[in-house]
């Protein structure tokens, strides 16, 4: 039989098993099982065919939750059914899992396992999910490399046909579901031969039918549950010999044989170490290596975790184990010890001596890998080490080092057991130079063209502009299993040569590698320009040279900064791997695959970067010593604060793994105000004011992502001691009016969006093309705006209290609290969190749904929220994705609680602290700055009253003091949040009556996962899962919280009405109820050129699109109807503003009949929402003469201070 | 009445036919302007130029945030089916060549000599009668002077009728120094027809917003004399067919076309002014008006007040311009 090979990643390879074997497909996008779902819905949508030659359904639902319900249903109405999920997703599968397995549904979903969110979320892999899952009646089966993890989606579906016992199938997140390897692939045929249709048939013939009515989901009473309960026992017995069966069967076909528990290692090993997942691989091989040097060691695999084969355990262990260490990649606080390790000692002790009559082996238990942290046969060794001593831990854990429980393994970095028939090597590279998606091409060039095994592997930093990605590369004669980071790379390519000064990108290159380097400078020049480190580096490693100016290369094909094609031509010159003529072919295949969609001139222009890369790469002479005296810059600054310098700087270096436990904060609490110690330098040009032609707007200010671009005003005298270069001119705006003025860029932490030269309006009346604003080149003038920076942010911030104008000017002079994030350039979102702080920031605490808003708002190494000169900033905390709502309105709670306790604590304690501040306090209005600063002055002075008093009520109002002035609790994320999977929670907290605000950023897709469509999605636009453009209109959230009558509801967008955002943040704050603002936020994910999103939200506006409306419930009672329609009527076709967007030319071109019809719709759809909201404008609501009910919040004596 | 012409090589049964436009972006519009009478029609501009800004563009917006951060590979979705290039526009040529038993013409805007050959090779791979290369760039380089554009211009129409079958037309612009000379250039080069004269966006003056603004009206009557003028000056000399646009909105206007010279009498303005109707109107009011003055066939009538033919060529010439200003001084 002729086998075909591929390489995959374990998305693709389960997903394609998955795709083949099922009729209904119900999913929910959750990183890093996304890919799984994203693919099962494209080959659908391109109408590829099961193996029974029908197209599966796919159905992308509101959360997890929802998909495990369609599931269940659709188990129940007899299709083949499967999800793909992971992580906090599973958990909310967890009730109907509990019902599949009850009811005996025969499933097999598929888990690319990853961590629980606990002290912090974390994407990355580990066995945290599928562990919290074992209890629920689901068999868990685990694969451990990309090519089992196929295998086990074929091997899953066949036996859970055959048992009816449910099967959820996991594999290690990233580490096998992102990592590309050469795999044996399985094709129809196999699968067909593998399916039973006898068993499919079965499982139509339990469907539920009016045909043969039957009742399922019954309630049972004490008589009868615990029984029924019992009455199942059977399947699970017999389910590990089924799936041996099937195992069994599966070998005959494929050759790939299975066991339940798979051993490997010397047949008399002494120590075994237990595990499931991709660290078995590493362990495997570690063992083969220790075996060949004697050592008598092994390593059992365990496939098959729930149901727990007991026996099959037991027989598969050598007879002369002495010693076991169970790994668990999961950790479960407080238990005797983690899962596995349990599940092992128990299984030793039931049946150990009558299987192998002698006595137990002894048992450590050790946990390892959280969060894909590397594991690595050195620490494999460290295991077997341990083991052989004469009193070995019983709990340890490996990869860390632990200087708080001391828990943790010492081990050998530099051990390595890797052969030297593998090419190993390492590529650094932004996420926009192309250089992970080059190196895909690579992968598969070498692995399905040449014939070689390949294996891909790539790390990103969290950054979302200017990510650094290390592309991770192994190829060789044999299968490589091997799934940790490269330690020692032949081969090591920097394609950016900044990065050079940024990271030790020569760690891993092992004595004799070559370096590639892309250098934007002559050949010759080169070895001068490196730093100090890395020339050392090169001579003490006796490192080969090589260099390209790829960007020059680039520039004269047409490319801009895309150099991927380039450096991947030079990799293929120079390593060898392929012949380069061969190479060269095979890489304009892959361009020709990669760019097709792009066109033509994209192909071509790719064709001509390869054809003269090699012309322009040159080896470069190693001279015999170090030339240089400049060596790497500090990470940080020296005035960094002390956690900055000893755990920040260390993550940003790309150390973080050598941080020892004691480095961090217990409970997940880390300190504000970090990212301005980060400095990328991403922008190659910058914006530089020119005074005398600004019209003093601040528009520049206000729509700037990243905060790079600010304005001030402040006293002149202060200009004494500017720096040479420094620019100001007088203010003449009516706040604060005569003095001084000054735009000033933070020239390292722009990213060069041109957000802020675009929306521009003033331009020089000689000369338009020179605005007050110009781009221009940064490298050049770095240092003179550094030092301009450092000086405007010393200038005293303006008094807020002077600020009266509260507008899209005024509000620019507010100092911003959100600063430097690692948001893409040109986001549509973070402008809006800079402006809440802006306007609240001193007071106002976050709850942040998760999404884009919470990776840029709090991801490490450095975070965007930070304090002002008071110390006071904005609170944040990051709960779920699908609880903001719920959660926020927690924090409202608590606030409300304690500030009504403080404010009985000021009334009961009057005449200790003095009736006349008492009555000050309680009698505050804090609507505006001036009043909220009056507050806090008074609140300064009662703490100073009560620090004599002591304990007792006294010290109980010490407590809760601050909170007498008023907090703003803003509940923000993003539409996948607010308009599906927290809709409920948003819903409900709407129909409160408490003081909350919520921001939803609508980019109208999934932006954190990829773009995958939310009912935010409009009518027409391509999304993922919606592919040929989404057929439905989008949600009006807004009509809907409306309903309620009793909320505030804002629909802003910034690019369109700047002035009209500001209002509504400011009245929806001061609104005592809850409140609702909704975000026009552009999103790289619309595909089109951020630096034209303003641009794009006039459009929307101005086509009907997205309305600009104010919902005041205050205004009925001033006899005003409630609604304010902001915008005016529809005056561009829906076209117009379509036309500039990929989202909706991709729907236009896949099929341009069926996009005209959903255009028209779309133009229709505007014209009626308009009409409808124009008719509301124009409603007045009846009031009643008495005055309404006052909202609850509003009883609560804090809230009255609004 | 025989109003039959010869365009490009075709036989038309007039010479009524649907310039360049967006009208055929529509197929039922193309059926009515098909009812309506036109002996031909004209697709709208191939611009290579947008083809390759799109292109590029959309490499940039696709490829450059993928990979670039764990949670997405990508942001838009990936369709097989996607492929920016001509396809939509060669897609709507097959569509609009199925739908009408007129003669089709492809129309190309290039920049590139390789994009304007691959493209009007694509052209006629889609099923178009004829390609009008739409000769049409803006030499805002000093250093560059006319003799090298007019050899381009010349060459590049070589090279297209070399590779391609069907006929190509060459629409032209009125700036050139020597137009009768470079028209009788790309004659020689082997150019069917040639179309007088191009209309493109035209650049304003934004003086609020000290910005510069595209914008297109649609054409006049008072557009014509120019086009008129040129014609009369070809006709004769040439052995392409020759066919006006920009500036016919009535019978009057087509007949004093034809009797320049126009063997093709192209409408854009008129039909989005007043329906594809109005060409029928038009082509009834030009047979009525021969048939009134007792011309017995278009070939009869075309070109009689051409430069070869007319009645005093140096009136034509010289006293036209005269007349002209002496006809303004009676406004000062």
């Amino acid at each position: 039989m002729i086998r075909h090979t591929a390489t995959v990643d374990g998305n693709e390879a389960v997903a394609s098993v998955a795709h083949r074997t099922n009729e209904v497909i119900a999913i929910y996008p959750i990183t890093p099982s996304s890919p799984m779902g994203e693919l099962a819905d494209a080959w659908s949508a391109e109408g590829r065919r099961n193996i029974w030659d029908s197209v599966p359904e796919i159905v992308e639902m509101q959360s997890e939750g929802g998909a495990a319900g369609a599931v269940h249903g659709a188990l129940q109405g007899g299709a083949l059914t499967t999800t793909f999920t992971a992580s906090q997703g599973l958990l909310l599968m967890i009730p109907n899992l509990y019902k599949i397995a009850g009811e005996l549904m025969p499933c097999c979903m598929h888990v690319a396992a990853r961590s629980i969110a606990t002290h912090a979320l974390s994407i990355f892999g580990d066995h945290s999910d599928a562990m919290a899952v074992r209890q629920t009646g689901m068999a868990l089966l685990a694969s451990n490399s990309v090519q089992e993890a196929q295998d086990f989606a074929c091997i899953g579906q066949a036996a859970t046909l055959r048992a009816l016992v449910p099967i959820l199938h996991f594999f290690d997140g990233f580490r096998t579901s992102h990592e590309i390897a050469t795999i044996d692939l399985l094709d129809d045929d196999d699968l067909r031969f593998m399916l039973d249709e006898e068993l499919v048939a079965a499982h139509r013939r339990r469907a539920l039918t009016p045909e043969r009515p039957v009742i399922r989901g019954t309630s049972q009473n004490p008589d009868v549950f615990f029984q029924a309960r019992e009455v199942a026992n059977p399947y699970y017995e017999r389910f590990p010999r089924i799936l041996q069966e099937t195992m069994d069967r599966f070998a005959g076909r494929t050759g790939r044989a299975y066991r339940l528990f798979d051993y490997a290692g010397h047949p008399e090993a002494e120590r075994v170490v237990v595990l499931m997942g991709s660290g078995a691989e590493t362990v495997e091989e570690t063992v083969r290596w220790l075996v060949e040097r004697g050592e008598r060691v092994g390593v059992l695999k365990v496939r098959l975790y729930r149901p727990f084969a007991v026996d099959a355990f037991l027989a598969a262990l050598p007879r002369t184990t002495r010693m076991i260490a169970a790994l668990d990649r999961t950790k479960e606080p407080g238990a005797v010890g983690d899962p596995l390790y349990l599940d092992v000692v128990a299984a030793l002790r039931e049946g150990w001596r009558q299987v192998h009559g002698t006595d137990e082996p002894q048992v450590a238990g050790g946990r390892y890998g959280l969060a894909s942290k590397e594991f690595t046969p050195a620490m494999v060794r460290s295991v077997f080490d341990d083991l052989a001593t004469p009193a070995p831990r019983r709990r340890f854990t490996v990869g860390i080092v632990d200087d708080v429980t001391h828990l943790s393994l010492p081990w050998d970095p530099a051990f390595s057991i890797e052969s030297d028939d593998t090419v190993r090597a390492v590529f650094w590279g932004l996420g926009s130079d192309g250089t992970v998606g080059a190196n895909k091409n690579t992968i598969k060039i070498i692995g399905e063209d040449a014939g070689l095994q390949a294996q891909g592997y790539f790390v990103y930093d969290s950054k979302k502009a200017g990510a650094v990605t290390v592309s991770h590369l192994r190829f060789g004669p044999r299968p490589i299993r091997a799934p940790y980071l490269i330690g020692q790379a032949s081969f090591v390519a920097c394609h950016q040569f900044d990065f050079l000064e940024r990271f030790d990108v020569l760690e891993a290159a092992a004595p004799g590698a070559t370096l590639l380097l892309n250098a934007p400078c002559p050949p010759d020049e080169v070895w001068g320009r490196l730093p100090r480190e890395v020339q050392e580096t090169i001579l003490e490693k006796r490192l080969t040279l090589y260099a390209i100016d790829a960007f020059a290369v680039a520039t004269e094909a047409g490319l801009g900064g895309r150099i991927n094609t380039i450096m991947q031509t030079c990799f293929f010159a120079i390593s060898g791997v392929l012949p380069v003529d061969d190479a060269i072919t095979r890489i304009k295949e892959a361009i020709r695959h990669s760019y097709g969609r792009s066109g033509p001139v994209v192909v071509e222009r790719n064709f001509a970067a390869v054809d003269r890369a090699l012309d322009s790469l040159h080896r470069i002479a190693v001279p015999g010593g170090v030339t240089s005296t400049r060596g790497r810059p500090p990470v940080v600054p020296r005035e960094a604060p002390d956690f900055v310098q000893r755990v920040t700087s260390v993550i940003l270096e790309g150390k973080g793994d050598l941080l020892p436990v004691s480095a961090f904060p217990v409970d997940g609490t880390w300190p504000v105000g970090t990212s301005r110690w980060e400095k990328r330098n991403l922008a190659s040009h910058i914006p530089v004011w020119d005074p005398a032609i600004c019209i003093q707007c601040n528009w520049c200010s206000l729509v700037c992502p990243h905060a790079a671009i600010r304005a001030k005003v402040y006293d002149s005298a202060q200009l004494a001691g500017a720096p040479a270069g420094f620019r100001s001119t007088t203010w003449r705006g009516p706040d604060l009016k005569g003095q001084a003025y000054t735009i000033q860029v933070a020239p390292e932490d722009c990213t060069g969006c041109n957000l802020c030269v675009t929306v521009c309006p003033a331009k020089d009346k000689s000369n338009p093309r020179h605005k007050a604003i110009d781009m221009t080149p940064q490298r050049p003038i770095r240092e003179r705006e550094r030092t301009s920076y450092r000086f405007f942010l010393e200038l005293p911030e303006a008094d807020r209290s002077e600020i009266r104008r509260l507008n899209a000017k005024g509000s620019q002079l507010l100092q911003p609290l959100f600063e430097y994030s690692g948001a893409c350039a040109g986001c549509g979102e973070t402008p809006y969190l800079k402006l809440l702080t802006q306007l609240f920031g001193d007071r106002l605490v976050i709850a942040n749904a998760t999404g884009c808003s919470s990776i840029y708002g709090g991801n490490l190494p450095t975070t965007p929220y930070t304090v002002n000169a008071a110390g006071r900033g904005p609170a944040w905390a990051n709960s779920l994705f699908e609880d903001n709502a719920e959660f926020g309105l927690g924090i409202r709670l608590a606030i409300d609680a304690q500030s009504r306790e403080a404010r009985r604590l000021v009334g009961d304690l009057a005449g200790v602290i003095g009736a006349d501040l008492a009555t000050d306090i309680l009698g505050a209005d804090q609507r505006d700055e001036a009043q909220l600063a009056a507050q806090r002055t008074r609140v300064a002075e009662l703490k100073r009253r009560l620090a004599p008093l002591g304990a007792g009520p006294a010290s109980r109002l010490r407590d809760v003091a601050d909170l007498l002035v008023r907090r703003s609790v803003w509940l923000v994320g993003g539409d996948g949040w607010a308009y599906d999977i927290g809709y409920g929670g948003l819903d409900h907290v709407l129909a409160q009556d408490r003081d909350v605000n919520i921001l939803v950023l609508d980019t109208e897709v999934y932006s954190n996962t990829g773009g995958q469509q939310s009912k935010a999605t409009p009518l027409g636009a391509a999304a993922k899962y919606a592919i040929a453009g989404k057929a439905t209109p989008k949600k009006d959230l807004g009509m809907e919280a409306m309903s309620y009558g009793q909320a505030y509801v804002a629909r802003v967008a910034l690019g369109a009405d700047m002035n009209q955002v500001v209002k509504a943040f400011v009245e929806a704050e001061s609104f005592p109820g809850p409140s609702l603002i909704i975000a026009y936020s552009p999103c790289i994910a619309h595909g089109y050129d951020l630096r034209y999103g303003v641009q794009q939200q006039d459009l929307a506006v101005k086509s009907g699109v997205w309305p600009l409306y104010r919902f005041d419930p205050r205004r009925i009672r001033e006899h005003q109807p409630p609604l304010q329609l902001d915008s005016a009527e529809p005056s561009l076709p829906v076209h117009a503003y379509q036309r500039n967007e990929t989202r909706f030319r991709m729907a236009e071109k896949l099929d341009p009949v069926r996009f005209r019809r959903l255009a028209e719709r779309a133009e229709q759809d505007a014209a009626r929402r308009y009409a409808v909201y124009r008719y509301l404008a124009g409603m007045m609501v009846p009031t009643e003469d008495r005055e309404p009910d006052q909202p609850q919040a509003a009883q609560v004596p804090a809230a009255q201070e609004v | 009445m025989n109003l039959a012409t010869e365009y490009l090589g075709f036989a038309l049964p007039h010479p009524f036919m649907v310039g360049a436009s967006p009208m055929v972006d529509d197929l039922s519009m193309v059926r009515r302007l098909e009812d309506a009478g036109a002996a031909a029609i004209v697709m709208r501009s191939l611009y290579e130029e947008q083809l390759t800004g799109e292109q590029m563009a959309t490499m940039h917006f696709l490829e450059s945030p993928a990979n670039s951060f764990a949670e997405a590979a990508t942001y838009l979705p990936q369709p097989r089916d996607f492929a920016l290039g001509p396809d939509e526009y060669l897609n709507q040529l097959r569509k609009v060549r199925e739908a009408v038993s007129i003669p089709v013409i492809g129309s190309l805007n290039g920049v590139t000599p390789g994009g304007w050959l691959s493209c009007a090779r694509l052209i006629e791979e889609a099923g178009a009668h004829a390609v009008e290369l739409n000769l049409y760039g803006l030499p805002t380089d000093p250093a560059e002077d006319a003799w090298t554009i007019e050899r381009q211009g010349v060459e590049l129409v070589r090279e297209v009728v070399e590779k391609v079958r069907i006929p190509v037309a060459v629409k032209l612009s009125p700036f050139y120094s020597a137009f009768a000379n470079f028209a009788r250039q790309l004659d020689a080069a082997g150019a069917r027809g040639l179309v007088l004269f191009n209309r493109f966006f035209q650049a304003d003056i934004d003086p609020e917003n000290l910005d510069v603004q595209h914008q297109l009206h649609l054409s006049e009557s008072s557009e014509l004399t120019l086009r008129l003028r040129w014609l009369a000056i070809v006709s004769g000399r040439v052995r392409a067919s020759l066919a006006v646009t920009g500036g016919v909105h009535d019978s009057l206007d087509a007949v004093k076309a034809v009797m320049a010279g126009a063997h093709a009498v192209q409408m854009v303005s008129a039909l989005l002014r007043h329906g594809p109707e109005r060409l029928r109107v038009v082509r009834e009011g030009f047979a009525r008006w021969l048939e009134e003055h007792e011309y017995e066939s278009v070939a009869q009538m075309r070109g009689n007040m051409s430069l070869l033919r007319c009645p005093d060529p140096r009136t034509f010439e010289r006293l036209h311009y005269i007349q002209t200003l002496q006809s303004w001084q009676d406004f000062l």
